[in-house]
């Protein structure tokens, strides 16, 4: 199945012993001229190259205090150094947190610092050099940006400012990464990460529209481009195309509906992510976000929604007021953006929505707290809504629930493997072995507790799981987005009962363990 | 001559401290945090973060989430330096302040204690494999210049007890700009020597981790992010817009 040894999962996590160099040979393929100059980057490495990249990294400096106080801080006291997925799961070194900023914080001696000036020995300071470029483009990609390190960190210092930084002065010199570079292209030419065209769009959220009909019996739309219409509802391309991710798009078409709610998508605004922030890129990431204030001008929204996604979501709920604010064009009863989970959980608590949960029986579910949702952002008014609003709407829709182990959940939560502008396929060894902690995880709830599936709200680790599941055993659709969870459950008023003939919707727990019985959908109760 | 020496250079080195540190935190504090990115669960109002920040420096509670042999270790150490240098007030008041001298018994223990937690922290530099890997010349000259300073005081006070009336009067005179002789103890000329290096060195290295951790927008930003717009002095000239209108 793979050109590498796929890890094997044990009875629990190893720290492994260092294998210098193990993930040397890692490296995402770099960006062709093209893909640079649309993003206003150099084609290739430019000449004198090495005064440029100091340069940009003074200049960074003087903007990001993130990035002075961390290239400052860090006393090595190795706390981090068994924090990272990537760490975890390949052994190499460089990919302990502490070890990846130093690949940066060498050079910022070597030209910062007085005590790297004159004694570079010393404190381990070095030159710009290729061979150094090298390692920043090799080991700057293999960090997902997922900030766990920065959670056990005595001074907070956050790994994924120091590796966007060094993307950013990568790009500058006219190394960029081909992957996260060519997307963000996409979205400024064609309004989304996967190039979808607004024609090809509306084909597609018709035929979703068919496919609740048929199944359902009610005409739920997904509409486009609806001006006038209340809510924006602003959602990762993947959720349109890619499984498990349109069974979310569906369940957030349903909750809508019964909601009796206005809304529409934007063929403008067609993308929630928003790849500048993997690249580190102020510009770019302010150019994307202005994307979505101009369609919900445009359309005359009076709220914005935004779905299952942990990066769009870290942007959209971190970044989009002061990168394209203020939105007080917006009705102000309602928080700037929103999440669908925030959504759909204040219609469960004002009991606006019915559910079956007998209808996700078949499942026994446990609960991947994405990265950006859980340590960069929030949800609802309280500290912590963003690891009780996903809980609480699982719980609502389905009966069987388990948490995986403490230490790899909500603040403490793994990384996919393929965060941070990873998800691509010239990476999948670096994928496979980064996702070797939260296959650990969910092994252990499989066997101890019949764990049959994995709910997420992000497309990425979607994505990722449902590709790098395979790899540990485990069926590649044992991922699932909360929204489809929803939408199996949910009942619509007028909905049909489906063609199973009625069944005691009561949950039997005896069979609740095997994956392959067959799905209630008995709408109704007896 | 040693008295010139000494105190020229306890001048420099002061000045070196205070002057560096002055110079970063400006530095720190003028450099803009352009995005929200607190941790989070992160607290919503600034009461909070300063709560927050406070369990940061007082019980390094991150620390301790994260590894709790070098929690202990450098807690020992950090707690037991706190003590020795109120301790150390003595030296510098006349009267001596009355809380100073009800530590002074605590102070003598902390001094042990710090040996402890450096010794503890230093090992782990050489069996912890990972550990090892990270550390350079410099870390390991750090804990060398640590522990060497905390020893040749103990020495002092242990083993070979100095004349410490005429080093109260050489510090008191640097303080008001009226030298006394310096006791010509070769085991306190190594301790002060010592000490002015690590003045020294505080603001040119690692050390800064004590005034950075108050920076670290990690650590100290409040998470209210969709409430309050947050926007860095060169991003507004950059992308300029003061309301929404059209
Ligand atoms: S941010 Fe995540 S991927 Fe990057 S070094 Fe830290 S733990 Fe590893
Ligand atoms: S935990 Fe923080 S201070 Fe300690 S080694 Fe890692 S980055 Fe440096």
């Amino acid at each position: 199945m793979a050109i590498f040894d796929v890890p094997t999962l044990k009875d629990f996590l190893d720290i492994p012993k260092i294998q210098e160099g193990a993930m040397a040979h890692s490296k995402p393929f770099v960006a062709s001229p093209e893909h640079q100059q649309k993003l206003g980057f150099p084609g290739e490495l430019v000449d004198g190259w090495e005064d440029k990249a100091i340069a940009k990294f003074g200049d960074l400096l003087g903007r990001y205090r993130s990035l002075q106080v961390y290239m400052d801080s860090c006393v090595k006291c190795g706390a981090c150094t068994d924090k990272c997925h990537y760490f975890l799961g390949t052994g190499d070194p460089k990919n302990m947190p502490v070890a990846r900023q130093d690949l940066m914080r060498q050079v910022y001696r070597r030209y910062f610092t007085f005590a790297g000036k004159w004694f570079p020995w010393l404190v381990g300071a070095k030159d710009m050099t290729k061979k150094v470029l090298d390692d920043w483009y090799s080991y700057f990609h293999q960090c997902s940006q997922c900030r766990r390190c920065a959670v056990y960190c005595p001074y907070g210092i956050d790994t994924a400012e120091i590796s966007m930084a060094a993307r950013e002065i990568m790009d500058s010199v006219g190394q960029g990464q081909k992957y996260c570079n060519e997307i963000i292209g996409k979205v400024h030419e064609k309004s989304n990460n996967l190039g979808l065209p607004a024609k090809a769009l509306k084909a597609t959220l018709e035929d979703l529209e068919e496919d609740i009909e048929d199944e359902t019996g009610i005409k739920v739309r997904l509409p486009l481009d609806v001006e006038g219409a209340d809510i924006l509802l602003v959602t990762p391309s993947a959720d349109f195309v890619a499984e498990p991710h349109v069974d979310g798009l569906i369940g957030y078409a349903k909750v809508f509906h019964q909601a009796g709610a206005s809304w529409t998508i934007s063929s403008y605004a067609s993308e929630a992510a928003n790849f500048a922030m993997f690249i580190g890129s102020y510009e770019q990431m302010h150019d994307i976000a202005e994307r979505i204030r101009k369609a919900a001008q445009d359309l005359g929204v009076k709220r914005i929604v935004v779905g299952e996604c942990g990066h769009a979501w870290r942007v959209a709920y971190n970044f989009w007021n002061t990168l394209a604010g203020p939105f007080d064009f917006l009705d102000p009863n309602y928080p700037v953006p929103m999440h669908i989970c925030e959504y759909t959980h204040d219609l469960i608590e004002e009991g606006k929505l019915k559910f079956d949960k007998s209808a996700n029986d078949h499942m026994t579910l446990t609960y991947h707290d994405s990265c950006n949702v859980a340590r960069a952002s929030r949800m609802g008014d309280k500290p912590g809504g963003q690891f009780e609003f996903p809980r609480d709407i699982i719980k609502a829709v389905c009966n069987n629930y388990v948490d995986m182990a403490a230490d790899t959940i909500r603040e403490s939560t793994y990384c996919c493997g393929g965060g941070g502008g990873l998800l691509t396929d010239d990476l999948m060894e670096l994928r496979v072995k980064g996702a070797l902690p939260r296959m650990q995880a969910l092994k252990q709830v499989t066997e101890n507790n019949g764990v049959t599936h994995m709910a997420a709200i992000c497309a990425i680790c979607k994505s990722q799981f449902a590709k790098v599941m395979p790899y540990y055993g485990f069926e590649m659709d044992g991922i699932v987005s909360i929204h489809q969870l929803v939408s199996n459950a949910l009942i619509m008023d007028g909905q049909n009962t489906g063609e199973d003939p009625e069944e005691d919707p009561a949950p039997e727990k005896e069979t609740d363990k095997d994956p392959k019985t067959p799905e209630i959908s008995a709408a109704e109760g007896p | 001559m040693i008295t010139a020496i000494y105190a020229s250079l306890f001048y420099i080195a002061t000045l070196i401290l205070v002057g560096g540190v002055a110079f970063k935190v400006r530095q720190y504090a003028l450099t803009p945090a352009p995005l929200k990115i607190a941790m989070t669960p992160a607290p919503t109002t600034t009461g909070g973060v300063v709560f927050r920040m406070f369990r940061e420096v007082v019980f390094f509670e991150s620390l301790f989430k994260s590894n709790k042999w070098i929690w202990l270790f450098g807690y020992i150490f950090h707690a037991a330096l706190v003590l020795v240098l109120l301790r150390h007030l003595r030296y510098f008041t006349e009267p001596v302040w009355f809380w100073v001298g009800l530590i002074q018994p605590f102070g003598l223990y902390a001094g042990f204690a710090a040996v402890i937690g450096l010794a503890g922290l230093w090992v782990r530099r050489f069996t912890v494999e990972r550990v090892r890997y990270i550390s350079s010349p410099s870390d390991h000259l750090m804990l060398a210049l640590l522990v060497a300073i905390f020893t040749s005081g103990l020495f002092m006070r242990y083993v070979e007890r100095i004349d410490i009336v005429a080093l109260k009067a050489f510090i008191l005179g640097l303080l008001y700009f009226d030298w006394q002789p310096m006791p010509a103890d070769p085991v306190l000329m190594v301790h002060l020597g010592l000490v002015i290096t690590l003045m020294i060195i505080f603001p040119l290295s690692k050390l800064l981790h004590a005034p950075g951790v108050f920076f670290s927008p990690t650590r100290n930003q409040v998470d209210n992010p969709r409430e309050q717009r947050h926007q860095a002095p060169w991003a507004a000239k950059m992308y300029p817009r003061a309301s929404s209108g059209e």
